[in-house]
């Protein structure tokens, strides 16, 4: 039998180890700040907070919670892809499968479409905290200004994870929201002014969303391609702006005294 | 004082304006930044035909859609007096024959939020399911929430005698027009 500091020394005094975690770890004011530092993922955070700076009742976490919810939507979202066919013939069939008879389908599908109206919610709580704490104001209009983006993002993610059940809720929500989108003046067919353009159901806004001139195939792809990959790509990039910013603009915002 | 200073000042400028000028670094474009224009010119051209590129591609040249332009048959295949659900599902079209023999075509979609109304033989009307609207015949509306009558398309007569709907042309409902008389031309008359 070997003593735990002798099996610490195997597990810690070699390369492996060492190649991972390239220094020793003392519970000193320098070493703690040295782990943030040196970590890809800590980096993005500031080493040292205020104390002010951490008073739920002035902040909510409503941004950090936004955060956790985007992190479980990725995560679930990415696991119910293995199951699901963006196709009209099988879309609809494969949200049922999930539901009945995938090993665990209903609580992950029921995981991300919750996920997703709690992050809707929470994000225009922080957005409503944001406000209400003025914390808007110079030097952080910028930030306010991504967050404004990212709002956007959020609710476009939303709308395109609408429509991949393929029922009749998303299938009209769709039908609807670009009708709006036809609506546009100058590049939607239904617009005022499109027929300067020559604009048609067959060159219009609407069309480039759907890729064709009625909600079909094309457009389930369409919106799926959006959902899973494009969009959560540029939210993801904003994000780090956001977050980067929200230290360089001079920390979290705080009570005033 | 103050005069030498602003002497020195002056000269300096001149100097600098002078090496400037030596080093072709003038206002206008040489040789020096003609690389760095270029450079970056050719660059924005790049990204500028790769975007417009981008975005023509999400315009497919063929649709596997029900085509715009379809023909429905005979005339003689339609009584006076009816209106013919048979193109509804696939073609969003009923072809409708009025008591004076007349054919036109009309979008099944209703003025209100776009639901599709439902023929009431019985009572020779549309009625929109969703929220009730009601409609003449001729697509005018008289009842519940369509603030306008219903859009027709073209219908001519093709070559080999059966009736061909166009539905890239459309005639769009007026509110309180009645569209027979807004549009004479989107009635067809054998």
């Amino acid at each position: 039998m070997k003593s735990l500091p002798q099996i610490t020394d195997k597990v810690k005094k070699n390369l492996i180890w060492k190649s991972i975690f390239r220094r020793d770890y003392r519970n000193t004011v320098r070493d703690r700040a040295q782990a943030v530092f040196g970590n890809v993922f800590l980096h993005l955070h500031p080493v040292q907070v205020r104390e002010s700076a951490v008073k739920l009742r002035f902040t909510w976490g409503m941004g950090g919670i936004t955060f956790f919810a985007f992190i479980l939507l990725v995560i679930t979202g990415v696991v119910l892809m293995f199951y699901y066919h963006p196709t009209i013939d099988q879309a609809y069939n494969d949200i049922k499968d999930l539901e009945f008879q995938v090993p665990f389908g209903v609580i992950l599908r029921n995981l991300h479409r919750w996920g997703a109206h709690f992050m809707v919610i929470v994000v225009m709580i922080h957005m409503f905290r944001v406000f209400m704490t003025g914390s808007y104001k110079t030097p952080r209009q910028f930030n306010w200004g991504i967050g404004v983006f990212l709002l956007v993002f959020t609710f476009l993610l939303s709308f395109t994870g609408y429509l991949t059940p393929w029922d009749q809720l998303g299938f009209w929500a769709i039908t609807v929201g670009t009708n709006m989108g036809a609506a546009t003046p100058l590049l939607g067919y239904q617009g005022p002014f499109s027929e300067y353009l020559h604009i048609t159901p067959y060159n219009d806004i609407r069309f480039a969303l759907l890729g064709g001139a009625q909600v079909g195939g094309n457009a389930l792809l369409r919106s799926y391609i959006w959902h899973c990959v494009a969009l959560p790509l540029i939210s993801i990039i904003l994000m780090f702006v956001h977050f980067w910013r929200v230290r360089k603009d001079g920390g979290i915002s705080k009570p005033q005294k | 004082m103050q005069d030498e200073k602003e002497l020195l000042k002056e000269q300096k400028k001149e100097i600098t304006d002078q090496a400037r000028a030596d080093a072709g670094q003038g206002k206008s474009g040489n040789r020096r930044n003609f690389l760095a224009i270029a450079g970056w010119g050719s660059l924005a051209g790049f990204l500028a035909i790769n975007s417009a590129a981008f975005l023509r591609y999400f315009y497919p040249r063929v649709l596997f859609e029900p085509p715009s332009q379809f023909k429905v048959g005979f005339p003689a295949d339609y009584p006076l007096g009816t209106v013919s659900s048979q193109y509804q599902r696939e073609y969003r079209t009923w072809v409708i024959r009025l008591q004076d023999g007349a054919f036109f075509a009309m979008e099944t979609k209703c003025t209100h939020l776009g639901c599709t109304p439902s023929w009431m033989d019985s009572q020779k009307k549309f009625k929109c399911p969703c929220h009730g609207s009601g409609y003449y015949i001729t697509g005018l509306n008289f009842e519940g929430p369509a603030p306008r009558p219903m859009d027709r398309y073209k219908i001519t007569l093709a070559e080999d005698g059966q009736l061909l709907v166009d539905k890239t042309i459309k005639f769009p409902g007026i509110p309180g027009k009645e569209s027979n008389e807004l549009y004479p031309q989107s009635l067809l008359r054998v």
